[in-house]
């Protein structure tokens, strides 16, 4: 049990980021919450192609030639950059929020309600 | 809204440093660990030491907006115009058009470790740089926006 | 009633997810078929050295175009969001 070590972590992360965002009040650490979701899924995603005894596959002054696989790394660019995408528009919209209501409480923000 | 003058004088000289480290990560993505995206975000954080260091004033004085938003439109019609000169060729879209032939970035490479050559891989530099300049560009814009939209929202400053 | 709901959510979904990450193997990964077509041939067809820079851009060039695309919409968005607002406009909801 102590071998699949990346995938606890993985685990506690992503359970971690549940509790955040179903138990807070506040938009700032609702946000924060799904932040590290992402980042639990991109750990996963790099865990799931390692092969034991082998190299990062680069061939410039590499010392042997096992290579763990690359496809998964390349999908994992791609969701960090679609992860800081809507991040920023997130934090955008708690600001605008914030200017019209004066307040980040979620129970405050209730005008589209009923 | 500016900081000290100690590190005013630290991030000036720290720029030129972390701007040729980032496109030093961009030029040779086909080598080494890195590529657009990474060298991108990299330039993009000098910018912003320059725009937390000094008063918004000045920064917009030395930078206009407008050649950020120049830099992100180009970086796209790069990469998009890169894809689409290999349909004028007589390829399909997207091919890699100058590996292997000889010309600028055409040299051939077999099986097996070396020590890398700098005039290999075709068309990824080209995409390299296309994908760097845009992710430079949209992130200090993104950083722009929001460090003036704090200020009230009436027409004028 | 509300957190009672989300306590229960939270119970199963993390039992379920800690059962996943320890009866999956570690290092033993089931089909690389196609990865290892990469590794042989990546470097004499697109002549990289860097394996993932060549998949990224050559092998898989649809997905890089669309987060590309995906980067610029988010920076539109944001610059949507913070425009100024004139005298003569006004809200409807205000």
């Amino acid at each position: 049990m102590i071998d699949n070590l990346p995938f606890l972590v993985v685990a506690i992360t992503i359970l971690l980021g549940l509790y955040t965002l179903l138990f807070r009040k506040d938009l700032i650490k609702m946000i924060m919450g799904i932040s590290l979701i992402e980042a639990g899924v991109n750990l996963f995603l790099i865990a799931l192609g390692y092969r034991w005894e082998s190299i990062a596959p680069i061939f410039t002054g590499a010392p042997s030639l096992a290579m763990v696989m690359p496809t998964v790394q390349a999908l994992t660019l791609t969701s960090i950059v679609i992860g800081v995408a809507t991040l920023a528009l997130l934090l955008s919209m708690v600001m605008i929020i914030y200017r019209h209501y004066h307040t980040t409480d979620v129970r405050e923000v209730t005008k589209l309600q009923g | 809204m500016s900081m000290s003058k100690i590190i005013r004088t630290t991030a000036d000289v720290m720029f030129m440093f972390i701007m040729v480290f980032g496109f030093y990560i961009v030029l040779h993505g086909h080598l080494t660990p890195g590529g657009g995206f990474q060298g991108g975000a990299v330039i993009a954080t000098a910018f912003i030491l320059l725009i937390v260091a000094h008063h918004m004033d000045d920064f917009l004085g030395w930078f206009k907006k407008d050649s950020f938003q120049t830099c992100e439109m180009s970086g796209l019609v790069l990469f998009i115009g890169t894809a689409l000169a290999a349909i004028s060729l007589g390829y399909l879209f997207f091919m890699n058009f100058l590996s292997g032939k000889g010309g600028l970035f055409g040299q051939f490479v077999p099986f097996g470790i070396n020590q890398g050559f700098m005039s290999t891989a075709g068309t990824i530099p080209i995409m390299n740089i296309a994908v760097g300049i845009e992710v430079l560009g949209g992130l200090t814009i993104i950083i722009l926006y929001m460090t003036s939209g704090i200020q009230s929202p009436e027409e004028g400053k | 009633m509300r957190t009672v709901v989300a306590g229960i959510t939270l119970v199963v979904l993390g039992v379920s997810l800690l059962y996943a990450a320890i009866s999956i193997p570690f290092g033993y990964p089931a089909m690389s078929d196609m990865d290892d077509y990469f590794l042989a041939h990546g470097q004499e067809q697109t002549g990289a050295n860097n394996i993932v820079t060549s998949v990224v851009f050559d092998y898989r060039g649809f997905d890089t175009l669309g987060e590309a695309c995906v980067l610029f919409t988010a920076v539109s968005g944001v610059a949507i969001l913070f425009r100024l607002r004139k005298k003569e406009e006004d809200y409807e909801y205000e």
